[in-house]
């Protein structure tokens, strides 16, 4: 791929004076002095976090941290993709993803539309690969989509020079939903090394847990997950975490909670024998989460369902980062955005 | 890339931004109202070193920010992969401030089109101006600084190097020569 001229810098501390200090300027540069010069994603598409190595997760929430500032503007857009497109196609039903994605697409100034499938083409029978092809027909630069099946994504991925997206691909992986996670974590935490991450709920139907567990681990966190047996992979262990059929050895001493929404619609209904009973057993109530370590903070990835897996107290509580959660989501979408769209499918060298 | 001459030692550097400080109080009439916003990355430094001085002998500190201009690059589209993104840290409303702008080097002035389109976007200040170490020449859009340190007259295959101590370890500017082919790694040597 590209090849990959890493600046050492983090926010300007860079030192190394010495050695004319990486001048690799690009003739067009508008600053002639050395600047941290370009990195890249080494992928072209984000399809997934178990694609992503820890320097691509770090480098999306280095920008992510940057983009932050430009939602607390007077004016909150800057003209980063101007004459960029970016098409959202959602088969599955979505608000918080959606928007998220139309805002941080409007922010950096590229042209955003959504697609959601009952208004779409797809209800009439058109393949998937086909309304890619449609699309492609459009010269968007790049398609976000969220799909029930899982793989949804690679697939477009193969058929269309524009950069994709994966907003949640069934139960395989929701990458952006891990990385502002992961920059919620960072910030309330400012570190990964040596945490203890309780993800608690359903594993086995969920995209959001296996994107945080690939991510959390990458990243050098402890991820532990309970849940009732039906709602845990056979093998769980594999994905390298730690699993409980009770709550409370999972949570003991965790410095992150993070409940899982049960998902009725993807057979969730058929996997306990009612809401109420799995309230009583894996409901984070403000007495369950007293055995957390001291500072821990609780998280969800929304929507809730208040009284089943999270009591109100707790969802609305002063531990919940709920909300962070969600304005950090624009900023990691905006900051994938922008990488992306830095990023040349056919691959060419810095020009 | 070779040094082939030193444009500026440490305690002229000093000078040369006591004076940029004296001057920008003089011409605004005093400090009211007035704010520093350094360019990344190394007129940050270079405001603070300014609001430093005027510290000194006005006794006033002033407000001074940061402004990163990579999201209003005129180039972003053309170049790949895209620029690492730093903050833009304004802690004040500009609304009704003479912002004077701080970088090191003035060259073709995209830099300074750039910062002027980010100010916008976060207000309306009363007046911009333009306070620049070194002045090279060679603009390509009509763009003109309001403080100079010192004009130094180049030609286009050489760079002028603002070495700061919080960045690099010293206080220095050189005039360097770019290699034949840019884009080439820097030669160690300098």
């Amino acid at each position: 791929m590209l090849e990959n001229k890493q600046p050492e810098d983090d926010d300007t501390q860079t030192t190394g004076a010495k050695e004319g200090q990486g001048m690799e300027n690009d003739s067009k540069d508008i600053r002639v002095d050395a600047e941290p010069s370009a990195v890249a994603l080494k992928c072209t598409d984000l399809l997934g976090i178990e694609y992503l190595d820890v320097e691509d997760i770090n480098l999306i929430l280095d920008t992510a941290e940057q983009f932050k500032e430009i939602s607390q503007r007077p004016i909150k857009k800057v003209p980063a993709l101007r004459g960029k497109t970016v098409i959202n196609i959602f088969f599955e039903p979505s608000t918080r993803t959606r928007t998220s994605f139309e805002i941080a697409a409007k922010r950096l100034s590229a042209d955003a539309q959504s697609i959601s499938a009952s208004t779409s083409s797809l209800v009439k029978g058109e393949t998937l690969v086909d309304t890619a092809l449609n699309i492609e027909a459009m010269y968007p630069d790049l398609i976000v989509m969220r799909h029930s099946r899982p793989g949804a994504a690679h697939l477009l991925a193969r058929s269309t020079t524009a950069r994709v997206i994966n907003a949640g691909d069934g139960a395989h992986e929701h990458p952006t939903q891990a990385l502002l996670d992961a920059l919620t974590i960072r910030d309330h935490k400012g570190r990964f090394e040596g945490l203890r991450v309780a993800i608690i709920g359903d594993i086995a139907h969920s995209r959001v847990a296996r994107s945080n567990i690939h991510c959390l681990n990458k990243l050098g966190a402890q991820v532990v997950v309970a849940a009732p047996p039906t709602f845990l992979p056979l093998d769980v262990e594999s994905l390298g975490v730690e699993a409980h059929h009770r709550l409370e050895p999972a949570i003991e001493g965790a410095d992150v909670v993070m409940a899982l929404r049960i998902q009725l619609e993807r057979g969730g209904k058929l996997s306990f024998p009612s809401q109420r009973e799995y309230f009583n057993l894996f409901g984070l109530t403000k007495e369950r989460l007293s055995i957390t370590a001291e500072d821990s903070i609780v998280m969800h990835p929304g929507p809730m369902n208040r009284g089943v897996e999270i009591a109100s107290d707790v969802a609305d509580g002063p531990t919940s980062v709920i909300l962070d959660q969600v304005s950090n989501g624009l900023a990691v979408r905006m900051a994938t955005l922008y990488l992306l769209a830095g990023s040349s499918k056919d691959v060419e060298t810095a020009a | 890339m070779r040094v082939k001459a030193t444009v500026m030692e440490a305690a002229q550097m000093d000078r040369t931004l006591m004076r940029i400080s004296h001057e920008i109080v003089e011409r605004n009439g005093g400090t009211h109202n007035l704010v520093l916003i350094g360019i990344r990355t190394r007129g940050v430094p270079l405001a603070r070193a300014i609001a430093a001085k005027i510290a000194e002998f006005e006794g006033v500190e002033i407000p001074t920010g940061s402004v990163d201009i990579t999201l209003y690059r005129d180039d972003l589209s053309q170049i790949s992969p895209n620029p690492v993104v730093q903050k833009t840290d304004l802690p004040f409303d500009l609304q009704n401030q003479t912002a004077v702008l701080v970088d090191d080097v003035l060259y073709t002035g995209r830099t300074v089109r750039s910062a002027l389109d980010a100010l916008t976007d976060f207000g309306r200040p009363l007046a911009i101006q333009l306070a620049v170490l070194i002045d090279r020449g060679h603009r390509e859009l009509p763009i003109r600084a309001d403080f100079v340190g010192k004009n130094v007259p180049t030609s286009s295959d050489e760079i002028v190097e603002v070495r700061l101590e919080s960045i690099d370890g010293e206080n220095r500017v050189v005039l360097c020569e770019m290699p034949d082919s840019a884009g080439e790694e820097a030669s160690e040597d300098v």
